[in-house]
């Protein structure tokens, strides 16, 4: 069992996502081990990609101002390198699967089992697919994390009987953003989860205020927070540490 | 071979939310296909709407001029709309109507492909929305008017390279957005299964009239069939019904931009390696990182760092050959097919006669070839004379 579980085992989870390398590999570490001391359960590390299908415009632009910092995938694995060296807090990755072919599977996720990453999403790799990664990340330890949507019916019951880590439930149509109202029954999707299988589940797409974390949180394991903290960083850059650090402690204190 | 894959190409790499909806699309297109009614509807809209079958045309003079082969032009730029974008329109827009969808969403690059959306979601009725790159717009003026005219919404995409691939980025997350009424009329031979297989059905009639065409006319068949290719559709319809004759050969013409060896090209199988992108494990013009390449032609139509899995396997397996076709070669091609034959064909297209022209040597007066002249080039007029330095504007 990865260090995903230890992530849920001290009540709801709250999970900030943001892009390596926005606004540049330095502040990305700073910013890890700001949102980790401020109380969050498990940090998404987005690799950024040129084309990011499921991302709505704001984490889209935080993709562009990390490619345009340089940042490649050894960029990625050298901030989570500086950050283990402080925090032992479950890391996953975020990331297309275009990057990770290309890096070769057998090396991509060795670099992830010997630097302590806990779990891979890949957006554009859906259940019927998971073969492509299946083998190496058993291999080396790290969970293969799947997502359930508000389109997946009996899809559901399917998925979560094999998912590991934990289960991520897509709340929302459409790609990533911050949304004013949520309005798929959540909660029915979490019962059908949980009809089969206890894996965690955690909530995200759409949500950014302290009320919608809340209520996600009631209904789940644990919330899911991308593009609010994005927006943060892609205002104030290297001076938004302060902010998000402070926005994640709320965010926390919501959910508790 | 599994289903939906060509070798290890193919599959179906797409978000969650889009997951069911791909199944359904799947089996409704085999209940589509299996159904006389349906295929009647699509041969009545094909021959009385379209206007098919498109002419097989002996190109006598270039024929001559050239002193190779008998060259044959098949011509579905006389197609109503323009391009063989519309077999596959009127066939998606048929499948959306029997799944109960008011709205069809597409790609355009020249804007070929949304114009015969918006023709075809006129004809049915529909909502129509199109995502266009925010650079094709500007080169392609005179299309986003036309879509307009048929009662369609252009978007233009201001995201990434604001070129095709952008444009294709934009159709799928508007189709997460709004799954349940809506239908995404993919454009070409990409894209998660069964669209590279539906389309590819859909074009195919292209080679079934032509392979039919050439035998009554001839009495046997072509030495080559030639064909541009972007996403790769014209060509997917005019090789399909060739594949299983042996003896011809199936030649891919790619965009080779300013030349192969700058990185302003969209040559994907003469400079691209495998990956996954767009719903589908394919070949792909990409970096050493795994990032989509920006890509470059004149031609907005060949403009995309990627190419149907079905082509990628014809390549493995050496059944196709490809071979990059420069910018200037195109426009070349262009203006010699108009002064020799009297026929303004599509830039796209023009990528397939020049090839002709490269390869014409290659070939004795015995052998035949047919080129697929995908598109009309009313469109690029404009945009050729200003590459000859014309001051000219829509």
């Amino acid at each position: 069992m990865s260090k995903i579980h230890n992530a849920f085992a001290k009540g709801k989870a709250f999970i900030p996502f943001l892009t390596a390398g926005d606004p540049d590999a330095l502040t990305t570490v700073a910013l890890i081990l700001a949102m980790a001391e401020a109380g969050a359960d498990l940090i998404e590390i987005g690799i950024p990609f040129s084309d990011p299908m499921a991302e709505g415009p704001v984490i889209q632009e935080a993709n562009i101002r990390a490619l345009n910092a340089k940042t490649t995938t050894e960029t990625v694995f050298s901030i989570v390198e500086e950050v283990r060296k402080q925090s032992q807090i479950p890391l996953i990755f975020l990331t297309y699967l275009n990057p990770v072919l290309s890096y070769g599977k057998d090396r991509f996720f060795a670099r992830c089992q010997a630097l302590g990453v806990d779990g891979i999403l890949v957006p554009d790799l859906p259940f019927e697919e998971r073969d492509e990664l299946l083998e190496e990340t058993k291999r080396y330890g790290v969970d293969l994390i799947y997502m359930v949507a508000p389109t997946s019916d009996d899809r559901i019951a399917h998925i979560a009987k094999e998912a590991t880590g934990f289960l991520y439930v897509v709340s929302s149509l459409g790609v990533t953003g911050v949304r004013s109202e949520i309005t798929t029954d959540v909660g029915s999707m979490v019962k059908k989860i949980r009809a089969v299988s206890d894996v965690p589940t955690a909530i995200g797409f759409g949500i950014s205020t302290p009320k919608q974390a809340q209520d996600m949180a009631k209904v789940s394991d644990g919330a899911i927070v991308g593009s609010a903290i994005v927006r943060m960083i892609g205002e104030k850059g290297k001076d938004a540490i302060a902010d998000v650090a402070s926005y994640v402690c709320t965010m926390k204190d919501a959910i508790r | 071979m599994k289903k939906g894959r060509y070798g290890c190409f193919g599959g179906q790499y797409i978000p969650e939310t889009l997951m069911n909806e791909v199944h359904r699309l799947e089996r409704v297109y085999e209940e589509a296909k299996n159904d006389p009614a349906f295929q009647q509807e699509l041969d009545r809209l094909n021959r009385e709407y379209t206007g098919r079958p498109s002419l097989l045309y002996y190109a006598e003079k270039m024929t001559k001029d050239l002193g190779g082969p008998k060259i044959y032009l098949k011509r579905e730029d006389l197609n109503h709309t323009g391009s063989h974008k519309i077999n596959n329109v009127l066939g998606q827009a048929l499948l959306a109507k029997r799944m109960g969808k008011t709205r069809l969403i597409a790609e355009t690059g020249a804007g070929q492909h949304g114009v015969a959306t918006a023709t075809a979601a006129a004809l049915f009725g529909m909502e129509c929305e199109i995502f266009m790159g925010k650079e094709d717009t500007k080169r392609q003026a005179l299309n986003v008017y036309r879509m307009e005219l048929l009662g369609a919404k252009v978007h233009a995409v201001t995201s990434g390279t604001q070129t095709l691939k952008d444009a294709v980025n934009e159709t799928f997350r508007e189709w997460t957005r709004r799954v349940e009424d809506t239908h995404y009329v993919l454009g070409t031979v990409m894209g998660p299964h069964p669209f590279p297989e539906m389309v590819r059905d859909f074009q195919s009639i292209i080679s079934r009239e032509a392979r039919a065409q050439i035998l009554e006319k001839e009495g046997r068949l072509p030495s080559a069939v030639l064909a541009c290719v972007g996403g790769g559709s014209n060509a997917m319809g005019m090789f399909y019904h060739f594949i299983p004759d042996a003896g011809v050969r199936l030649i891919g013409c790619e965009a080779g931009g300013k030349g192969v060896d700058t990185p302003l090209h969209a040559a994907t199988i003469t400079k691209g390696t495998t990956g996954v992108f767009h719903g589908m494990k394919s070949i792909f013009c990409q970096d050493e990182m795994g990032q989509i390449a920006p890509v470059y032609s004149i031609s907005a139509g060949l403009d995309y760092p990627g190419i149907g899995p079905e082509h990628a396997y014809l390549h493995e397996t050496g059944r196709a050959e490809y071979v990059p076709i420069t910018d200037d070669e195109a426009v070349d091609a262009f203006e010699y097919l108009a002064k020799t034959e009297g026929i303004i064909c599509a830039i796209e297209s023009a990528h397939a006669v020049a090839q002709m022209k490269k390869m014409a040597k290659e070939f004795s007066k015995e052998d035949i070839v047919i080129i697929c002249i995908s598109g009309r080039g009313d469109k690029d007029v404009a945009a050729i004379a200003r590459y000859k330095g014309v001051e000219l504007y829509e």
